[in-house]
């Protein structure tokens, strides 16, 4: 009993990661409508940029701001110039303009700032939180600041009037021009904030994980997993798909005996499965209804 | 058009510069296959083997485009038949001693089984959903083929190393033009069914489903059937393309079938032009080519330079190699009477 509690504090704390990142990946889908695979890159770029400011002798928290600032900043200008001119190609042709992003992003980052691994500082603090080695502090901070932005999130989208204009364009783009919103603004706005809520998840989890160019790779996975078994239609249910996601992930590797370490991955894809199967639209999501 | 029974004229003809379009078709038909002809005999071995690896990622994406283009589901897992075909291949050759020849079909079986057996689950997921379950699946096969149940078949993660076929009765060529030939039989082959696939009432039933597929089930298509048996055809096409992989490169191990393999192949459809057949061949050449060429323009940025060129490319042709072909003939094209 005592180990499986064990395994359920360390699989909250790995799932913190996953939440952060699925967080991002379901702010993405709420303004553009597909997967972004260049999320996690974009995070990794926005961490090594904290990274450079720290090293310039900047405190942490200013450092921290800053990145936010310059990714909202670099996310709106993705947007405008890479994305805007293919906007009328189809679909299939965007996922390949997110992987020709996620591609210039790698080499650019390992380019400029090599291929080393860099530790990166926690604001939290490295000392444990519960017990000895199952949660440390930082990942408890992990899971606040996700939490905490889950809330201004949902403050944001339900009671401001640029949240609402956000939900409308992406939920109805013909109706809310004629309503007067700017739909193309309003995409550029969410790449904008998907890309800063990504650098804030990239700063979490780059004290766990060691900052270097791949960093995001897997955990990108892990995040569009937690998205898509939350419902990628909700929030809420992203951060706590991410959280179950690393909740399975551990339960897995330590009961199922052919599992082990290397077959984790898998084992909690094919439950991911297994849970889409039974309700297509993810725990939390609503239900895609259309018209014939 | 409407050509009534009175209509006693010649049907219209599409023409560009006075000939028709289906001559142009043809012609371009006989010189692809002509300059198919003439390469083992022209280029150095190294070439004539990087094209035969195109061409096998061609027929590759042919098998993403069937479920893709044609049928309208989205799958990034396809790395997953590949590596199935490569490793039924390579367990035939190797563990059992079995002609290289005879592991294609095989491997067209066991891929279609397993395509179609994937595909019954995956009918209740569509779009992004789909496309998740599919790049699990993509991520998990390294994993298994490394997985200690398995180890004593595939080698861990050491692979299986096979044998370069010779050419057989004599033939005058050494083992590189061999595979090459070998490879633009198979692939002919593959071309053609996969032509005669989608013009067939099953294709109908295929396009059908991908545009509407409610209308579909109405007209009387079990969208369900059709649906998994599109994902069976598709894993064949590729699984043979995986095998013919492995017997051209003699190799298979783990980690040539990760997620990069799925994304090159998904790469390769959108640039050849989703939807269509002769496009892929162009995806094929473009995957295969194009790494090498951004590794040549600056080694350190290379994947930068690979994804400004895939941006470009996106740019031009958002639809394709196929659509640009599309648009400029469009463009050229005159309506007229062969008859006067």
């Amino acid at each position: 009993m005592e180990l499986f509690a064990h395994q359920i504090l360390a699989g909250l704390a790995t799932g913190g990661i996953y939440a952060c990142m699925a967080l991002a990946v379901v702010m993405i889908y709420q303004a553009i409508d597909h997967l972004n695979f260049a999320q996690g890159e974009m995070a990794m770029f926005s961490t090594f940029i904290a990274w450079q400011l720290i090293q310039w002798g900047f405190p942490y928290w200013v450092a921290f701001g800053a990145t936010i600032v310059i990714s909202f900043a670099a996310g709106v200008v993705i947007e405008r110039v890479v994305l805007r001119p293919v906007h009328d190609a189809p679909v299939l042709s965007h996922v390949v303009a997110f992987i020709a992003l996620l591609a210039i992003l790698n080499s650019a980052a390992g380019f400029i700032w090599d291929y080393t691994i860099k530790s990166f500082p926690s604001p939290f603090g490295g000392g444990a939180f519960l017990g000895q080695g199952l949660m440390s502090k930082h990942d408890a901070g992990m899971i606040g600041m996700t939490l905490a932005m889950l809330v201004l999130l949902y403050l944001f989208f339900r009671h401001t009037r640029i949240g609402l204009a956000m939900r409308a364009a992406a939920a109805n783009p013909e109706s809310a021009r004629l309503a007067g919103i700017r739909v193309g603004w309003m995409t550029a706005l969410g790449w904008g904030m998907a890309a800063a809520i990504g650098s804030v998840a990239g700063m979490l989890i780059a004290p766990v994980v060691f900052l270097e160019p791949n960093m995001m790779l897997s955990i990108l996975l892990y995040g569009f997993a937690g998205a898509v078994v939350g419902g990628l239609t909700s929030p809420g249910g992203a951060v706590v798909g991410g959280f179950s996601v690393g909740i399975i992930e551990n339960l897995a590797g330590t009961y199922i005996p052919v599992v082990g370490r290397e077959m984790k991955l898998s084992i909690a894809l094919c439950i991911i499965i297994a849970v889409l199967c039974v309700k297509p639209s993810g725990l939390f999501g609503r239900p895609v209804v259309t018209r014939v | 058009m409407l050509l009534r029974p009175t209509d006693t004229r010649e049907p219209l003809v599409a023409t560009i510069a006075g000939i028709p379009m289906t001559t142009w078709r043809l012609t371009a038909l006989g010189i692809g296959l002509v300059v198919l002809a003439v390469i083992p005999f022209v280029m150095k071995n190294f070439y004539i083997f990087q094209i035969t690896l195109a061409i096998i990622y061609a027929i590759a994406i042919l098998g993403l485009n069937l479920l893709t283009g044609f049928n309208g589901q989205f799958s990034l897992g396809h790395s997953a038949f590949y590596a199935v075909g490569a490793y039924t291949a390579a367990i035939m050759m190797d563990r059992c001693d079995i002609g290289y020849v005879w592991t294609l079909p095989a491997a067209a079986i066991v891929c279609f089984v397993f395509g179609f057996l994937f595909g019954l689950p995956a009918l209740r997921l569509e779009g992004v959903y789909l496309a998740l379950a599919t790049f699990a699946l993509a991520i998990a096969i390294p994993q298994m083929l490394k997985s200690s149940l398995v180890e004593h078949w595939t080698g861990g993660v050491q692979g299986i190393t096979i044998i370069k076929p010779d050419a057989p009765f004599g033939l005058p060529l050494n083992s590189d033009q061999w595979l090459y030939a070998f490879t633009v039989i198979v692939a002919v082959a593959m071309y053609v069914c996969a032509g005669n696939l989608v013009r067939s009432r099953t294709g109908r039933a295929l396009i059908a489903i991908r545009d509407h597929p409610i209308a579909a089930s109405a007209m009387g298509i079990d969208v369900a059937l059709y649906k998994s048996l599109t994902f069976g055809v598709s894993a064949l096409y590729t699984g043979v393309a995986g095998a013919l992989g492995a017997i051209a490169i003699s190799f298979v191990a783990p980690d040539s079938f990760t997620f990069t393999l799925a994304v090159a192949l998904f790469v390769g459809l959108v640039v050849g032009g989703v939807g269509s057949i002769p496009g892929t061949l162009v995806g094929g050449f473009f995957v295969l080519f194009v790494p090498n060429i951004a590794e040549s323009v600056s080694k350190g940025l290379a994947g930068a330079v690979y994804g400004v060129i895939l941006l470009l490319v996106i740019y031009l042709m958002p639809t394709g190699a196929a659509g640009l072909v599309r648009l400029i003939s469009s463009r050229l094209v005159q309506q007229g009477r062969t008859g006067g």
